[in-house]
């Protein structure tokens, strides 16, 4: 694997750029490997990435049904924060915000992570005094957040609708460590990194079936032959419960929806930082793409689909949230729109868990927030493969703590996977 | 957009309808162990295919229905009344009166 420096690209430009390694490659599967990762997105790569640097585990396969990043890892709206406070959340978030703050050196890629501030309107003062709450959490945890009185968010984004909104901006939550990421970029960096430890990363290549002995799976069917497996991690969110049902492991706290996200044309610089609304049923979220374009996204489809296309009165209300609360994007065309299909769990949190199979191990339920979570999710799934125990960071994250009474519902919205958007 | 053909107001964009869920779950018995409640609240069998599930027709006749839609097509088989009562009172109407 060659290493990217300034000194790389000065030797490579004196040799017309024709020395540039692979950067991973496309290797047969083997017969068998001490640990099978399903799924090759930005969780699973993470995960056989952590495994092999962390843990010291070399043999690893990752397989992925299509090409690698291509699922949920390049339809969402590269958001990174960790503006939660629920117990387990919070530490989670925060670690994966400080792994996000090193990665692009970790990783010798530049990932492109930009820490433009999560800033979030703020329409009430019971928004204000739910906000103060939750930043203040977070300030007593060791992490950033502040309040932005008017006048304060009126200099930093000049051209929001301070003027005629039908709910008046009086202020914001803002965490400035927050921003944002280039997804391919994330997707690429943990392949290239893990493959450099040796992990063979298997595309093209679907599971279609789980072989079960004695309590554990021993091999795993796929499009391209029989492999075997002593441990075997699920990170397949979207998906989960076909898998799950695959293992003959019956029903899981989770249904399938689909999320989309825009992009406008691009345009000149307009907005330097991550901008959230909701307030009365509206959810919006937009930021400025480094090529100019407007990227943002809003609410769920409401029902339950695994189609990954969205439909058009989402379409609408974002459209509509985008006017309101920015009216100068009011002429912008709309460039394309793409729509994910997530694991949306019965309090809005994760699951990072052993399961009722010995060497099975599941990751998944990330709901909306998936992206922002991938290099905790990443280390926490590798330390619990490797160790067989739960960190206590994720002792909450498992599928039994609904039996336990503990839900970890950020939003407060209840067991119905379509309110924890 | 999806197309629902409400049985007592012919057919409507779904943006009409509010999404219920899964209609295969059933609630156990209010004295029932903590268990059975909760694999009704909690677990779901989050089919990729045609499933039954309930919709309400809340900017309409604000009926609840059951709808046998595809999860993956978003192809629907069939739609009807969610309660035995609404589906005898459409059943009693004579053909074509919706009112």
């Amino acid at each position: 694997m060659t290493r990217y420096s300034a000194w790389a690209v000065f030797k490579n430009g004196l040799s017309g750029q024709k020395d540039w390694t692979r950067q991973w490659r496309d290797p047969e599967p083997k017969k068998s490997y001490d640990v099978i990762i399903v799924g090759a997105g930005l969780h699973g790569l993470a995960t056989a990435y952590y495994l092999a640097k962390n843990h010291g585990v070399r043999n690893i396969a990752v397989l992925e049904k299509g090409w690698l990043g291509g699922g949920n890892a390049g339809r969402n709206t590269t958001i990174v924060r960790s503006n939660y406070m629920m117990p387990g959340n919070r530490q989670f978030y925060e670690h994966s915000l400080q792994l996000w703050e090193n990665l692009s050196h970790d990783l010798n890629y530049n990932v492109m992570f930009s820490q433009r501030h999560h800033v979030s309107l703020l329409h009430s003062p019971a928004a204000r005094d739910a906000a103060a709450r939750r930043y203040n959490t977070m300030r007593l945890t060791g992490s950033d957040g502040e309040l932005w009185d008017l006048p304060t968010l009126k200099a930093e984004i000049p051209h929001l609708n301070y003027e005629n909104a039908r709910f008046p901006i009086i202020g914001a939550a803002v965490q400035k460590r927050a921003g944002n990421a280039r997804h391919d970029a994330v997707a690429w960096g943990y392949a290239r990194g893990a493959d450099g430890f040796g992990v063979d990363i298997i595309q093209n290549c679907e599971v279609t079936g789980v072989t079960r002995e004695n309590g554990k799976i021993s091999s795993l069917q796929t499009s391209r032959g029989v492999i075997g497996a002593n441990k075997v991690g699920f990170a397949v969110a979207g998906n989960t419960s076909r898998l799950w049902q695959m293992a003959g492991l019956g029903r899981l706290p989770i249904e399938t929806h689909k999320l989309q996200a825009f992009v406008s044309e691009p345009l000149k610089p307009l907005l330097d930082h991550v901008v959230v609304f909701g307030v009365g049923g509206a959810h919006f979220y937009i930021s400025q793409s480094d090529k100019g374009g407007m990227v943002f996204g809003g609410d769920l489809d409401w029902y339950k689909s695994y189609a990954q296309r969205g439909n058009l009165p989402i379409v609408q209300d974002v459209a509509e949230c985008a006017t309101s609360i920015m009216p100068c994007l009011g002429r912008v065309r709309l460039l394309r729109h793409w729509s994910g299909v997530m694991d949306m769990s019965m309090d809005g949190s994760a699951f990072i868990c052993k399961t009722p199979l010995e060497n099975l191990y599941l990751n998944g339920g990330w709901n909306y927030g998936g992206f922002k979570a991938s290099p905790a999710s990443g280390w926490y799934f590798a330390d619990l493969i490797a160790n067989d125990r739960p960190d206590p960071v994720i002792s909450n994250l498992d599928l039994d703590r609904f039996r336990r009474g503990v839900c970890i519902d950020e939003r407060g919205a209840g067991p119905d996977p379509k309110l924890h958007g | 957009m999806i197309r629902i053909n409400c049985p007592f107001c012919g057919e409507r964009d779904h943006s009409e309808f509010g999404y219920g869920g899964d209609a295969s779950i059933e609630y156990p018995p209010l004295d029932a162990p903590m268990e059975d409640w909760h694999d009704a609240i909690y677990l779901r069998e989050n089919i990729r295919g045609m499933q039954a599930e309930t919709w309400h027709h809340v900017n309409g006749c604000r009926m609840w229905l059951v709808v046998e839609r595809d999860t993956m097509t978003h192809e629907i088989k069939s739609v009807r009344p969610a309660h035995a009562g609404n589906a005898a009172v459409l059943a009693n109407s004579a053909p074509g009166d919706k009112s």
